[in-house]
């Protein structure tokens, strides 16, 4: 008999019920709520007469439709009831909530791994796709929609049928300048925005081992622009320092327990997977999207494609589609494209690392007179740290707003858009129609790349801004 | 839930790949939302309606008898992206009961059958082929299926049978909610969580803090 992979040895251990047919019951370790979809299960739940299961595993936070202006000034009426939905889901049914201001408050996908909720080997689920993320800390993570969180807070189950196992090795090394976005926006566009459907994905290789926690966190995030609602890496040593010490980390004999248990999670070498993908990581350069799927994605150094030149009659069709969208000319350098708005944030790019990496760029120069540039922390904890190294000074001598923590502008489901016709390069995840507002145009890029296109004013590789 | 067995309808052919739920729905449709039943209007509104707020007759949904269409017509990955459940509910309330296309995202197919709407998984020749037929005389060459015999019957009675796993077509046949049936296996969840305290406690430990 063949070895288990990673995925197979979390899904195991998690059946509270063999359905037959391929589906079973599975038990949830982690449930996530957040404001857009909270308070709103809360009350499905108490119309239908059902009761919270186990509340003290489920955790939530605004981050949605919560304004990020300094002081939340314009939280709007509508974001101000969600919040207070949240409240009541904490004071009346004893789920945890990380309020507004607190340590602990942010994007429901950074806070699950900063604060050592997301573990190893965990079931953790929340109603968002990209809840893949937190597979980065080699738990098995996905979104669900209204109907399953509702089915969750009841039974602290979900019904599943098990997806295909695929791997994806990044053989070699990145180059300078090469970052985990660039490494899975490369993947996206290689194996398209489907490539992933129906697989749960293990990244693998040398140059995923070589990530840290946070880029393991990137790498994951997009998963689900792969098409594959769960994304994972391994836990290692790396994983493990991570964690260790952090708020709801075990700790202890709990911890020496749990290590041990861990280390047996990797794939066993003789696992087996319905797909297998390999990548020279070398031959990623920074990369920039150029359409309306993320798969629509070039080096920040090529030319805009030419549909003309696609022989898949459908791709052709959407590539055109989305050129006029994006108001594009096939041939053109995509470097040099005046650009409106920058937007450093998001559960993809707003951690410590990626505001660093932004500040290292931005400290270079000044943002273009006729670009508004952005940058969003992804949790209180982050901006709090951002802080105190200084990289809010960084930033707004350079002239980026420096904001408080949410999802703004990645979703725009807090009234912070693009506006129409206006182009944004933005460390985010999805470049589709409408996304940052009505008729805004997305191009998706690192945070390097985003912080060195708005002191350009025009998208620019940061390798190419020169010191 | 709205039971699903035998639908035959007029077929819309949106013949798109990568088709995002965003799209479907926008996102600031669903902030704070109030009923279902009126998310109808905002389905596809960026395609829709022009920037004039006006319709766009060459949108396949705003022309007739399009618009009355109760089966959709995709390509690959239909309703990749955001797990917003709000997509199916706004298809739903513009009377789309099926879609048929080569593959979809993998939390929206989830979400149909919460719902009472069957994503149905064709090959794409199967869909074109479909697609076809359907355009020479939208009108009178409806399209059927079929989920009790577990086949889409074309407008020139060409039959293409599907595969869908008994469970989920149990529960659109008879309309069943999840939950309840899920409540039926109380004792097995109850008895994971008392062995998976003992076995993982770490994972519990959360509780206490």
């Amino acid at each position: 008999m063949s070895g288990l992979a990673l995925f197979d040895k979390i899904w195991r251990a998690h059946v509270a019920a063999d359905l037959g047919d391929g589906y079973a019951l599975l038990h949830v370790d982690r449930h996530l709520l957040h404001d857009l979809g909270g308070g709103r299960a809360v009350m499905d739940i108490e119309e239908k007469g059902y009761r919270l299961r186990n509340p003290g595993l489920t955790f939530a936070t605004p981050d949605h439709t919560i304004s990020s202006a300094p002081g939340r000034a314009g939280t709007t009426a509508t974001a101000g009831r969600l919040l207070d939905d949240l409240r009541r889901l904490a004071r009346e049914h004893g789920v945890r909530l990380f309020d507004v201001g607190e340590p602990g408050q942010g994007i429901v996908h950074v806070i699950g791994p900063e604060l050592g909720l997301s573990l190893p080997g965990a079931l953790i689920v929340c109603g968002d796709s990209h809840t893949c993320t937190h597979g980065g800390m080699g738990a098995l993570a996905f979104g669900i929609g209204s109907s399953e969180v509702t089915h969750v807070l009841a039974t602290q189950c979900l019904v599943q049928r098990r997806p295909k196992r695929m791997r994806v090795r990044f053989e070699g090394a990145r180059r300078a300048g090469v970052t985990p976005k660039d490494m899975i926006l490369y993947l996206i566009g290689r194996i398209g925005a489907a490539g992933g459907t129906g697989h749960a994905v293990e990244y693998a290789g040398e140059a995923v081992r070589a990530l840290d926690v946070e880029g393991r966190l990137t790498l994951c995030n997009l998963s689900i622009e792969l098409g594959a609602k769960i994304g994972m890496v391994a836990p290692d040593d790396t994983t493990f320092d991570y964690l260790a010490g952090r708020k709801f980390a075990p700790g202890g004999a709990l911890w020496e327990r749990a290590l041990a248990a861990w280390r047996r999670l990797p794939s066993d070498d003789d696992a087996v997977f319905d797909r297998e993908e390999r990548i020279d990581t070398a031959a990623i350069a920074p990369q920039v999207t150029w359409g309306t799927s993320p798969e629509q994605v070039i080096a920040a150094g090529e030319r805009i494609p030419d549909p003309a030149a696609m022989t898949d009659p459908g791709k052709r069709r959407a590539a055109e589609a989305a050129l006029d969208y994006m108001g594009l000319s096939p041939g053109a350098p995509i470097a040099g494209t005046r650009i409106d708005v920058v937007f450093i944030g998001s559960c993809t790019n707003s951690r410590l690392s990626d505001l660093r990496a932004a500040a290292a760029v931005a400290r270079r120069g000044r943002v273009a007179p006729h670009v508004r540039a952005w940058v969003v922390p992804g949790s209180e904890s982050v901006k709090r740290q951002a802080e105190a190294e200084g990289l809010d000074r960084i930033f707004r001598a350079a002239g980026f707003d420096w904001r408080e923590p949410g999802c703004s502008m990645c979703v725009a489901a807090n009234g912070e858009t693009v506006a129409p016709g206006q182009r944004s390069v933005s460390t985010s995840n999805r470049n589709f129609v409408g996304r940052q507002g009505p008729g805004a145009r997305t191009h998706l890029a690192s945070p390097a790349l985003a912080a060195a296109s708005a002191l350009a004013g025009a998208i620019a590789d940061p390798g190419a801004l020169g010191g | 839930m709205e039971k699903f067995t035998v639908l035959r309808a007029i077929a819309a052919p949106l013949l798109r790949e990568n088709v995002d739920t965003d799209i479907i729905i926008r996102i600031d449709r669903l902030v704070g939302a109030g009923r279902r039943s009126e998310l109808g209007r905002y389905a596809f509104e960026a395609w829709r309606f022009t920037a004039d707020g006006g319709e766009d007759p060459g949108f396949v949904l705003n022309r007739e008898p399009y618009r009355r269409a109760g089966i959709l017509l995709a390509l690959d990955n239909f309703a990749c992206g955001s797990s917003r459940e709000g997509a199916v509910w706004a298809l739903q309330q513009r009377g789309l009961r099926a879609v048929l296309a080569p593959s979809f995202g993998d939390i929206f197919f989830n979400n149909c059958f919460q719902n009472g709407v069957l994503p149905v998984a064709l090959p794409a020749t199967t869909v074109l082929a479909i697609a076809r037929q359907v355009e020479a005389d939208p009108e009178h060459n409806q399209v059927t299926v079929d989920l009790l015999r577990q086949v889409v019957i074309a407008p020139d009675g060409a039959e293409t049978g599907f595969a869908i796993d008994g469970l989920r077509r149990r529960k659109l046949i008879d309309g069943l909610d999840d939950i309840g049936l899920s409540l039926q296996h109380e004792a097995e969840i109850a008895a994971f969580q008392a062995r998976d305290r003992a076995e993982r406690p770490w994972l519990w430990a959360v509780e206490q803090r």
